[in-house]
This record gives C-alpha cells, structure tokens and sequence, in this order.
C-alpha cells in the first residue's frame, strides 16, 4: 500500500493488510479503514466540491465510528444535519412558518434542512428508498449552490453549499439509491463487512483538515493530469462526466491534505482509486504491445483484490501517466463487477423479487398519502383537514375583518365562527397510484415451436406495449425457458427499458410453463398488495415439457402447467392467452380454459386485434 | 447565487444549443424538450441562454412584463388606468423563470398576497410564476418528476397564453404567453405524450464519448469553478458576439423568405412521415426560417430544413414511443428520401 503511505502520518495501530486476506469479496482495498478514513478526511476538507460519500453499510459500530470520525473532523460549528426519509418538502427546502406568522402578523420563512446544512454535510438515513423525486430535488440545490422555493406564499432564492452522506441500507443487486443521487458523489464506499476490531483511529486531526481548506484553493493541477485522469475514467467505461471532475477535485484535496501545491501522481492513484474504480462498468484493456512480459500478468482479467498492486506500481515509471493511473485503479475495481452490471442492465431482473412481496410492499405506495393539494373534497377525494386549516390559519386576520364588516352592515351580531373557512383552502389527500393498471407480460421463449415465432411474438408484445403508454399502464415482463422462469423487469411505467429487457431475451430450451404461470402468478399477487391492477397476458403455444422443479417429462409437466393455470384462475386476475403455435392447437385452448383466460391464436390475430384484446382484458379486470 | 456558465463555452452538444437559439429568436416555434443523459448541461445551457437574450421593453413596474403594444389594454384595465393616462415604458431582461419542482400551486399560478392580507388585511392579487415568465422562458428541470396537477395546469396555461385565477373573491386572468423549456432524462419515467406534443422542439443529448471533448468539459467545468469571474472575462467576447447574432437574427426573422419549393419540400417530409396535423410542418418552416436568420440568410433553403427537421418532428411520430432513439432515425430517414442524401 505505498500509495497510502504518504497520506498516513500515522499508520501504527492499523495493522496493515492482514485482515483482508480472509474477506474474499472485500472488494476493492487491502484496508478498508485506512480507506474509509481518507474518504472522512477527504469530505471534511472540501464537502460540497466533492458532493460527498455513498456509505453502503447497515447499522452497525463501523458505520457510526465512520459517522463520528466525519463528525470530529469536520470543523467547529460546522452543521451535520440528519433528513429522514420521509421529509416533507417543507421542511427540506423550507416555506412558511406558520406559527411564526401568526405570531408576527406578516409572512415568515422558514429555512429548510439543505439551507441550514450551508457550509456543513446532511446524512440521508435509507438512500436506497429516497425516491427520484426527492433526489431530483437535491440535485438542483447541489447543482446550483443554492435552494429555491416557491411554496405558500413564499418566494426565495437562498444559497447553500453543502455535501451529501447517503446512507445506503440495501442488501441485494435489486435495491439501491437513485442514480441521480449517486452520481453527484465523489465516493460510494462500501463498509459492509468491516468487523468491530477493523475500525481504527482517524488518520488525520481536525487541524489538518483547517489546513488542507487553506491549502486547497492553490492547489494546481497540470493539463497532463488532468487528460490522464480522464483518459483513465474512459478506460474503465465510466460515462457520467461529473466522475472525471470529481476525481480532479479528490485528487487536488489529497494534495491540500498532504500540504502540497501541486497534484502528484499518488493523489492522481488515489482519486482513480477511490472515485473511478467503483464506478467502472469494464476492466480497462490494457494497450497493446510494449512491454510484453508485463500484458500476460495484466491479461488475466479480473485482478484479484488484494494482490498485485505493489508489484506493478514498481516498472510503471516508464508507462504512460493514464496507464498508471488505471492500474492503481485496476486493483480496485470490484470483484463483482460483472453483477453488478447485470444488476444495473436490468435491476430487480431476477425472480428474487417475486419473493420480496413485504419488502416490495413497504418501498410501495399503496394508498400512502403524498401530500395534499388544493381541490374540492366534494369529488370522492379526501380533505386533508390539517392541511385546510394551515392554508386557512394566515387569512383569518383579514376574512374576519370582512366578515365583521358585512355583518355590521346587515346588522347581524351573531358572533362570528372561530375559524372562517373558504373553499379555496380546501386540500385533498393526493394518494400514490390508486388504481395503477399493470399488464404482465409471460413469454415462452422455449425451443419448441414457440421459438419459430418468438420475433413475432416479440412484435406483438411491443404494439401492446405502445398501448400500454398511451394508457400510462405499467407493463412487466416474465419470460421462461429451459428450466424455470425468469423475471425479465419489474412492473415499471418505462416502456424503453421493457423493450430493450425483451429484444435482448434468447430463446431455446425446454418449456418450463407451470414455472412461467407461477411466475407470474406470483408478480400479479404482489401487484395487487400494492393495489395495483394486475392482468396478465400469456404468449405461449401451451406445450410444457418441463415440470415446475425444472424435470424434464412431458405429463407431470402439463399436469403441473394446469395447476398453476387453475390457481392463476383462482386469483381472478384477468387473463389473456395467445397462443404462438403455427397451427391453433387444442392445448393451449385448453390451458386457456384452465386459467378462465381469453383464447387468442396469434395466427389470425393481427396485431391491432391483439392489442384490442388486451385492452379489453384490462377492463374486465378495472370493472 | 453562483454565476452561470456562458452559452459559448459549453461544450459540443450542438443540437441543444441551436434549438435553444432557434427558440430565442423565434419564441413563437413553441418550447423546446431536451432528453438526455444526466451531468450534460441540460441545465447549464438553459441558464446560460438568459445571459444572451437582447432585453425588452416592457410597461414600467408591471409585474407582469406587459408589452407596451400588446399587453397595453390589459395593463389599463388591471391598474384602472384611462385611455390617454401615458404608460412609461423600461428595458428589463428576457425573463429565464425556474419552475424548481417542490413548487406549490399558488406560486405557479399567483394567489393573493400573504404580506398584505397579513399587515394590512387587504386583499390583493400576488402574480405567481406564470407571470414572472409571460414573454420569457419557463424552465423545467426533471419534467417527467413535475406533479400531474402541475403538469395540466401549465399545459392549460401554455395553450391558451392567459392564466386564470379565481380566488378568494379575486378574479384575474393576464397573459401568460411562454416558452416552456424542459429536460428530463427519460430513464426515470416517462412523458405524457400530451405534454411532449406541446413541445416544439425536442433534441437529445449524450454524454459525449471522445476523450478530447470530455477533457476540454471538465477543463472548463473545473476553471468556471474554481474562478467564476476570470473564466467569464475570458469568453465574454465571445458570448457577446452569440448576443449579437440573436438580436440580429430577431431583427431579421420577420423577412426570411420562405420559398415555395421550400414549403413543398417540407409538406412532402411531413406526409412521408405521417406526421398528425399541421403542427409539425409548422414548426420545421418556423424553426429553419429562425436558423436562416441566425445563420444571416434571407431565404430558408433546404440545407436548414435539414437541420432542424429532426428536432422539429422526432417527437410527433406516430406512435412509436418505445424508443427514441428509432424516431430519430425515422425522421432521417425520411429527410434522406425526400431531400437527398447529403453530398
């Protein structure tokens, strides 16, 4: 860990690497402390530049120590502001103050949490549920340096800078923070797996940080540098541009940390390091010839972890400043790379979610007011009672003083009502897709016939999906072959994103139908606890042969694939069934019947017709 | 507040720009939509735009940017000014309005004035965004994020250049003419087809992949940061001259000619491509006649039709909405079989 030495003024108490050697997806570094300590130091000398840290941790002693560490280095009087998940817009980026107002008789503001963080570092608690919406609007406040407001009857602009520590609780592939989130952060480090006796001392004391700020604004970087840097993010197929600015930034902050005017090439290693690597979608290749003794160590493609980095930095000196860069980032590329880019392709692909139902549910919004709106609650919508009497609350001042006068005038004295409320201050609950239509879609793609018109299949599914945007339907897909089901995309309103999942889909293999069925029988369960609308549309040409744990055997097969159909039936969703043998065949008539699905051969069903169709199963099942 | 970047120092992403240009000189060719990748100057290049429009004359103090000439029976009527009473008449800036999302309603649309009703127990009218952006641009970050309830009422207010509001008693409608400018990246939902129709313009922006543009983008993102104010002096030539050239193509727009042929031509692409009504023919001669001004040509010819044709139609296919990326090359496509493929 050379790289790391000049950075640690004070390394005793750490022992080195030892503790890595029996982590075997540790992932990127031989001491995950000394890293995640440089990344504390590194924040707390330039917050808002650097955007701030992705934290994938759950709960835990490391995760506080971390937290604490930040908290210790940041300097006096700095703000740390905690958002909870469920922040109202109101108190994240401020509005009126009510009380206040009532109590001055003039409008007050109220400053949000991201104005209040100026200068300091707010800490999203669960990221990996903040929804786009409010990563959105971080953004913009990141972005601009400031927060803008137009809410109740208050108009502001007002500047804040501040970094961001999203805490990322995820356990799998499936989950995690928006990516807008994640990509206006220089780090996204991993602590899981970093044990109670891993956790050292801070590499640094808060008056180096002072010094390092000091430091920073004259810190230069040369142009060589900088085109490497950037170079070495292209390398490793990293696409967003803030990666590069980032790694500038982190790059000249460990220079100010250091007491250096200048970047050199160790801070240039380790802003690839800790910023580009675990951003890398590909293991760089490395150029072609010169030293050839050197390409057959570098060939073998992912690198494992923990070695190879100290021999490597030892000949680079004659390499191209980009290559050295990449190499010291090479060793830090996640192992798991390649999941990972599964995982992003297509995220929740795996029938894992089918399984997650609580889970799955909780993320959802089933009937979950997301706050109110002016509207008449006369329209089966719900008043929002304390929202009316807020919105009413700043006018009473003035209806009384009006109603006082109209009263006068007709000579009524009956006193007046205590709170005098107007139709405009009517709020309705707004509730998160009541009723959300959700078409899946179950493909067999198996090798049997179904193979010969799976494009035409394919075909027919994409006019339905066209229909399924202009009706803002949510579409899924489950595909099955070979040995069971698979599914292919969440319920999910991005049609471009169904498509691609589905182009890319091979066929071949067995025909797993009970699995298929099952499948998604278990998707539309799941979409109907979150009160979604499920129906079902099944292109298939209702010929199983494979049986649901995935035996090969025609009879159990078919006798497993009317199971399934009888228990979707049960369920009553309503389904349509298309049926993709070249000749209309009785079998899958009789599936069809199994599952009280609407009969449709593809034959004679021209794509119009079946889209009519599935319009027409999805309003059986809305009645 | 932060300075913003210049117009003229962002990087590549040429189709943004001109629709941007196109759009500030000819605010009649109707909102421009960008897609695209995240951390690509959507933004950026939205504010930069406010920077280079030419300012323009508005009735004095009015809060609701009333044009001197045709605004002015409004302005009487609000403010109960008689007939000969004269109006002052100001310079003020092009209005580049944010709509940030988190917005209310009663600041979008204008409600009555909190302070007042407070300190003084009036009631008066206090114009919302609609207002501040009436002859501007209204910017919104993140569309496909905006709330439904916002999303229609600024599509109402869009179509029909007025806003209306009836509250508390007050009744108050004034013009609300914009140009809706928007971005979003469409991995995190999808546009209504209502609202992207309302778009005049759409273009698409990728990150770009070449490592010298990518150096040069993060060259110019680094110094604008680290030294806002001596980065601005260093294009502020330049920025001056693209200033320059929109208020000289406004100056002009007026009496581009645009030929027969031309309108052919553009009939001709619009059918191939089975285009609903006559909205997009529309904007393609409004958008080329725009570019033949900024490019300071008299007559619109095909080389403009083109250019913008792509951006002008992309989102008025029928129907394809799965990828955009496939209309994109549908609508050149079309512009290859009915103007030729390029020499």
């Amino acid at each position: 860990m050379e790289i790391l030495g000049s950075f640690a003024p004070d390394p005793a108490g750490l022992g080195p690497a030892p503790q890595a050697a029996d982590r075997e997806d540790a992932g990127p570094v031989s001491d995950p402390w000394t890293d995640a300590a440089l990344v504390a130091a590194l924040v707390a000398v330039d917050p808002a530049g650097l955007g701030g840290a992705l934290l994938k941790a759950l709960p835990g002693p490391a995760r506080d120590a971390w937290l604490d560490m930040l908290r210790t280095l940041l300097p006096e009087g700095t703000p740390l502001r905690r958002v909870p998940l469920h922040v109202t817009d109101e108190r994240l980026l401020g509005g009126l103050d009510l009380a206040a107002t009532l109590h001055a008789g003039r409008p007050v503001a109220e400053k949000g949490l991201l104005v209040e963080a100026d200068g300091g570092v707010i800490v999203l608690a669960m990221a990996e549920r903040l929804t786009p919406a409010f990563a959105a609007k971080l953004g913009m406040a990141v972005d601009h340096g400031a927060v803008r407001v137009e809410r109740d009857g208050i108009a502001a602009l007002t500047p804040t800078r501040f970094g961001v520590v999203a805490l990322d609780e995820s356990v799998g592939p499936d989950e995690g923070p928006p990516e807008a989130l994640r990509d206006r952060l220089a780090f996204h480090m991993e602590l899981e797996g970093l044990r109670e006796r891993d956790i050292g001392e801070p590499l640094h004391e808060p008056e180096e940080i002072v010094a390092a700020r000091d430091q920073l604004a004259r810190v230069t970087i040369e142009d060589r540098a900088l085109e490497a840097l950037c170079g070495a993010a292209l390398a490793m197929g990293v696409v967003s541009l803030r990666a590069p600015l980032f790694a500038l930034r982190v790059a000249r902050a460990a220079a100010a940390l250091d007491r250096r005017d200048t970047v050199e090439q160790d801070d240039l290693t380790l802003a690839a390091r800790l910023v580009l690597a675990p951003r890398a979608t590909r293991i760089p290749e490395m150029p072609p010839p010169p030293p050839p003794e050197e390409d057959q160590e570098e060939e073998e493609p992912p690198p494992p972890p923990d070695e190879g980095e100290d021999e490597r930095q030892q000949d680079d000196d004659d390499k191209p400043l980009e290559d050295q860069i990449v190499d010291a980032a090479q060793a830090a590329i996640p192992a798991n790379l390649l999941a990972r880019l599964m995982a992003a392709a297509g995220r929740k692909r795996r029938t894992g979610i089918l399984g997650r139902s609580g889970e799955q549910r909780k993320a959802l919004t089933r009937g979950r007011p997301i706050g109110s709106r002016r509207g008449d609650p006369r329209a089966g919508a719900r008043l929002a009672l304390i929202d009316t009497l807020r919105s009413a609350a700043p006018w009473q001042p003035l209806r009384r003083a009006e109603m006082a006068q109209w009263a006068e005038h007709r000579g009524d004295d009956r006193p007046l009502p205590r709170v005098l409320v107007r139709k405009d201050d009517f709020r309705i609950t707004r509730f998160k897709k009541r009723s959300q239509a959700t078409i899946i879609f179950v493909v067999d793609a198996s090798g049997s016939s179904a193979i010969a018109r799976l494009g035409e299949a394919k075909g027919a599914i994409e006019l339905l999906l066209a229909d399924c945007y202009a009706r803002r339907d949510q579409v899924a897909l489950v595909a099955f072959r070979g040995k069971g089901a698979e599914a292919l995309l969440p319920p999910t309103r991005s049609l471009a994103r169904a498509k691609k999942r589905l182009a890319g889909f091979p066929g071949g293999g067995g025909t797993p139908l009970a699995a298929g069925i099952e499948a998604a029988h278990m998707m539309a369960e799941v979409c109907r606890t979150r009160g979604e609308t499920p129906s079902v549309v099944i292109l298939t040409d209702g010929r199983a042969n494979v049986t649901l744990e995935g035996i090969g055997g025609r009879a159990k097969a078919e006798e497993d694939a009317k199971a399934a159909a009888e228990g979707l039936r049960a369920m009553g969703v309503s389904t349509l069934l298309v049926d993709t043998s070249l000749r209309p065949a009785a079998k899958a008539q009789a599936l069809a019947d199994s599952m009280g699905a609407t009969y449709m051969p593809l034959p004679r069903a021209d794509a119009r017709a079946l889209s009519v169709a599935a319009r027409s199963a999805a309003q059986t099942a809305d009645a | 507040m932060a300075l913003a970047f210049p117009f003229s120092a962002i990087v590549g992403q040429d189709e943004m720009k001109m629709a941007l240009l196109i759009a500030a000189v000819d605010q009649g060719v109707g909102g421009v939509m960008v897609f695209g990748d995240r951390g690509t100057g959507k933004s950026t290049a939205v504010r930069a735009l406010a920077a280079l429009l030419p300012p323009m004359q508005r009735i004095a103090g009015c809060r609701y940017n009333s044009d001197p000439v045709r605004d002015e029976a409004f302005h009487r009527t609000l403010n109960n000014l008689a007939e000969d009473t004269p109006l002052e008449v100001e310079e003020a800036p092009v209005p580049v309005v944010d709509l940030p999302l988190g917005a209310t309603e009663d600041r979008v649309v204008g409600a009555l004035d909190l302070e007042r009703a407070l300190t003084q127990g009036e009631k008066a009218f206090e114009p919302g965004l609609l207002a501040r952006a009436h002859r501007g641009f209204l910017y919104i970050d993140e569309v496909n994020l905006l709330e439904d309830h916002l999303v229609d009422l600024l599509l109402d207010v869009a179509a029909s250049g007025e806003n209306v509001v009836e509250r508390e008693g007050l009744s108050v409608r004034h013009p609300a003419k914009f140009v809706l400018v928007g971005s979003g990246n469409p991995e995190e939902g999808e546009l209504r087809p209502q609202l992207l129709d309302r778009f005049g313009l759409a273009v698409e922006v990728t990150t770009p992949k070449e490592l010298q543009t990518r150096v040069e983008v993060v060259k110019r993102r680094d110094a604008f940061e680290r030294d806002p104010k001596a980065f601005l002096s260093t294009w502020n030539e330049r920025e001056a001259g693209e200033a320059q050239r929109i208020r000289e193509a406004r100056a002009r727009v007026q009496d581009v000619e645009v030929p027969e042929s031309v309108l052919n031509t553009v009939a001709k692409l619009c059918l191939t491509l089975g285009t609903d009504g006559l909205r997009g023919e529309l904007t393609v001669i409004r958008a080329a006649r725009s570019l033949a001004a900024l490019e300071g040509d008299v007559e619109v010819d095909e080389s403009h039709v083109r250019k913008v044709a792509t951006m002008a139609l992309r989102h008025r296919l029928r129907r394809d909405p799965l990828d955009e990326s496939g209309s994109t090359v549908r609508v050149e496509r079309a512009v290859a079989e009915v103007l030729g493929e390029v020499a």
